[in-house]
């Protein structure tokens, strides 16, 4: 019995089916709202959802991809998510149009994002050895701290700056506050929508999917997994260290500019830009598979919403959620469990029972 | 050792299940939720809270959720808001907007009617906005900031952090308390920050003057002898403490420590100095504080509230669980004069209650407050001193 082979090769294949999933996942969405049947807190997660795929998939890229541990992907995401809320708070009575604002807001996110990749790159990813979990843990929390200390005004003579309080902005009485130290920027355009969502996942997973499986990104995985045989084919480490980092890090500008445009209001606090934040990101890549694309992304969906479907456990609910973090990388990583995953799997049951078809 | 990871295996996958069904049989519910959104049947009212119960700010969450059982209780006894039980549910924000933004739907589906909340300045800012899409009604007890409220549907309890600040200078001013004051202040706390920016704008129009401004921050907020020193070599007469009442305690037994004794003035954050474990309240002796609420007030609304707090929750009520416990009854009170129903749809009740709001005067914990159409109250700010270890009004 033969079938007809699509000629497709397996990498091909695997990629398809990382889009597939994220456009039937729209699709399934878009008709479920309009039937009616999706709940006010599922649609509201829906932006948060695809800014956490792009943040684990963007990270799974240095982690998984170049090897290199980065403790600072919530640094960089909130560089983003300043940059372009500053923008469009500064542009929202020039360009009216939201779709255009925003698209350009994106730009200006990836971009800052990208310049801070790119000055932490040059000195850090010269290093052999642990730097840059080291320096990227420090740079986040940096620029945290430095962010809650920057005063910006608007007003008829230009912009106003200071690192002490608003009142040392000394502005004119139309003045406007822009950046307001620990309030942060208040008022932001709610220009982040599910479909703008999908879309920003969909080119990042393309981006990534495709510089993983380009020449640079051959040379990227040599370096992950031997440096001297990958110097040796005169394979220049710096430079392919740096366009994996800097990549990854202008996608989590990204996923920036969409989480600060779904909120009114924006500032730099150890919950939303922390060091937790940036190890719930790597908890994304880790239990779903570090240098895994997809599994990283699934992870990102399933951990955010967990905390939200517990809701009706109250106060076990973060108890509850540490569990199955647990269970999930026991379940995904044992290798007891690796070996019943394998002896029951699907796909090993239905060759077994072809087998015994045959046989008969 | 073999059998104990095949049971472990056997746990995990056994979890992953029970989890996985758990998150269906929520779904099940909440699909079903939006159904009696427009009102609820059985005709209760259904007030949703959020706040953060878990986390760093959750001793305020907490305060709220706490007081507004204990209003619900009251009120439910007493027979209910025109004639309908209330029905609450306090959803957990853990002090981010973001979550604040998730709770607010969950609650949504719940079927909330109207949301006292969030008691975080932040996150109220991130649900004001999805509030007002909804024009549902929406009254906080402690987000101060002032875009918390910066729509028509919204109004607060507690005062607003400018008015604090304004507040605080012109008493000092007006009684000459001092010439040179010093402010320490967290300048990585927007309630702490928003003050002190407008007791620095006011102090302009008083009689006294600023002589030093230092700020420190959550990650560094145990040692403050920088910022002492300078006060007093300033010569500053009078501290400002724009902060809470745990940072207080070490400022004031530092400043003790190096013989710096000038006045304290502090806000309503000073609440509950007296409470703070191991504290020498010797130390406080002579602060003052702009507070509307002083657990040991001796008027019987606020006797008869503390008693039934910590009958029931076993801790002394702080300031949010006053503005929290206000907010129940100034919802009855707004209810009961816009005279609705609780089967009317979101909108038209929140319709309502806008209007009905600017009319009522509640006597409440924190005062008799009145509302004016921008959601702010107009009430008295109170001035205490600590004297023998208890509050005393001045």
């Amino acid at each position: 019995m033969k079938t007809k082979k699509i000629n497709m090769n397996k990498t091909t294949k695997s990629n398809l089916i990382t889009y597939g999933l994220v456009i039937v996942a729209f699709a399934v969405m878009q008709v479920l709202m309009a039937t009616g049947n999706v709940s006010s807190l599922m649609k509201g997660l829906l932006v948060p959802l695809c800014t956490y795929a792009i943040l684990a998939v963007s990270l799974n890229l240095v982690v998984g991809i170049l090897g290199e541990l980065s403790l600072g992907h919530a640094g960089f995401m909130c560089v983003g998510a300043f940059s372009s809320a500053f923008f469009s708070k500064c542009m929202v009575d020039v360009i009216p149009v939201s779709g255009l604002r925003f698209f350009l807001a994106i730009l200006v996110g990836a971009g800052v994002a990208a310049v801070f990749g790119i000055l932490i790159g040059i000195p850090v990813l010269r290093l052999k050895g642990d730097y840059l979990a080291i320096v990227t843990l420090a740079f986040g929390e940096i620029i945290k701290n430095l962010i809650n200390v920057f005063f910006i005004g608007k007003d008829s003579k230009g912009f106003h700056f200071s690192m002490k309080d608003a009142m040392s902005l000394h502005m004119e009485a139309d003045g406007q506050v822009i950046v307001n130290g620990p309030q942060g920027i208040t008022g932001t355009p709610n220009d982040s929508t599910f479909l703008i969502g999908i879309i920003l996942l969909l080119i990042t997973l393309f981006i990534v999917l495709n510089l993983i499986h380009s020449r640079a990104g051959r040379a990227i995985m040599s370096i992950r997994d031997n440096r001297i045989a990958a110097e040796s084919v005169g394979i220049n480490i710096t430079k392919y260290k740096m366009m994996a980092f800097t990549i990854s890090a202008s996608l989590a500008g990204v996923a920036g500019v969409l989480y600060a445009h779904n909120l009114a209001t924006l500032s730099a606090q150890p919950k939303n830009f922390g060091y937790n934040m940036s190890i719930m990101i790597l908890v994304y890549v880790v239990l779903g598979g570090i240098g895994n694309i997809r599994g990283s992304m699934i992870a990102a969906v399933i951990l955010t919403l967990l905390p939200e479907l517990l809701r009706f456990l109250s106060d076990y609910r973060m108890l509850i959620y540490a569990i199955v973090l647990i269970a999930m990388m026991l379940f995904n990583w044992s290798p007891k469990s690796l070996e019943l995953r394998e002896r029951y799997s699907p796909k090993r049951l239905l060759k077994a029972r072809r087998e015994a078809k045959e046989g008969k | 050792m073999k059998k104990l990871k095949q049971a472990a295996a056997l746990l995990a996958a056994a979890s992953m299940v029970v989890a996985s069904l758990a998150g269906c049989g929520n779904k099940t519910a909440e699909t079903a939720a939006p159904e009696e959104a427009q009102g609820s049947a059985e005709g209760t009212w259904k007030i949703g809270g959020i706040g953060p119960t878990t986390g760093g700010a959750a001793v305020y969450g907490l305060a709220v959720k706490n007081a507004m059982e204990l209003a619900t209780k009251e009120i439910n006894e007493a027979g209910g808001i025109n004639g309908h039980q209330v029905e609450i549910s306090f959803e957990d924000d853990e002090h981010d907007a973001e979550k604040s933004v998730n709770a607010y739907n969950s609650l949504k589906d719940w079927g909330m009617q109207m949301l006292v909340g969030t008691v975080t300045s932040a996150p109220c800012t991130a649900v004001v906005e999805k509030t007002h899409e909804d024009n549902m009604f929406h009254l906080t007890p402690s987000g101060s900031a002032v875009e918390s409220i910066k729509y028509d549907n919204a109004f607060r309890v507690c005062f607003s952090d400018p008015n604090q600040g304004v507040a605080s200078a012109q008493y000092i001013g007006e009684n000459g308390l001092a010439s040179k004051v010093a402010v320490i202040y967290d300048s990585s706390d927007v309630y702490s920050s928003g003050i002190y920016e407008k007791f620095a704008g006011e102090a302009a129009n008083q009689d006294f003057e600023i002589v030093a401004a230092e700020a420190f921050t959550a990650d560094n907020k145990t040692d403050f002898s920088v910022q002492l020193q300078k006060a007093k070599d300033a010569g500053a007469e009078m501290v400002f403490l724009p902060i809470y009442y745990t940072e207080a305690s070490l400022i004031l037994k530092q400043a003790s420590t190096m013989g710096f004794a000038p006045k304290f003035f502090g806000c309503d954050g000073l609440d509950g100095l007296l409470a703070v474990e191991n504290f020498d309240t010797s130390l406080a002796e002579g602060v003052m504080l702009l507070t509307p609420f002083a657990a040991d007030a001796d008027d019987d609304m606020t006797k008869k509230f503390v008693a039934a707090f910590e009958e029931n929750y076993k801790d002394t009520p702080n300031q949010f669980a006053a503005d929290a416990y206000d907010a129940m009854y100034t919802i009855k009170a707004a209810v009961e004069k816009a005279n609705i129903t609780p089967d009317m749809s979101v909108s038209d009740l929140c319709d309502a209650m806008k209007t009905a709001m600017t009319e009522i005067t509640v006597e409440g914990l924190t005062g008799t407050i009145t509302w004016t159409a921008d959601g702010e109250p107009d009430k008295d700010p109170k001035a205490v001193v600590i004297e023998g270890g208890a509050y005393k009004a001045m």
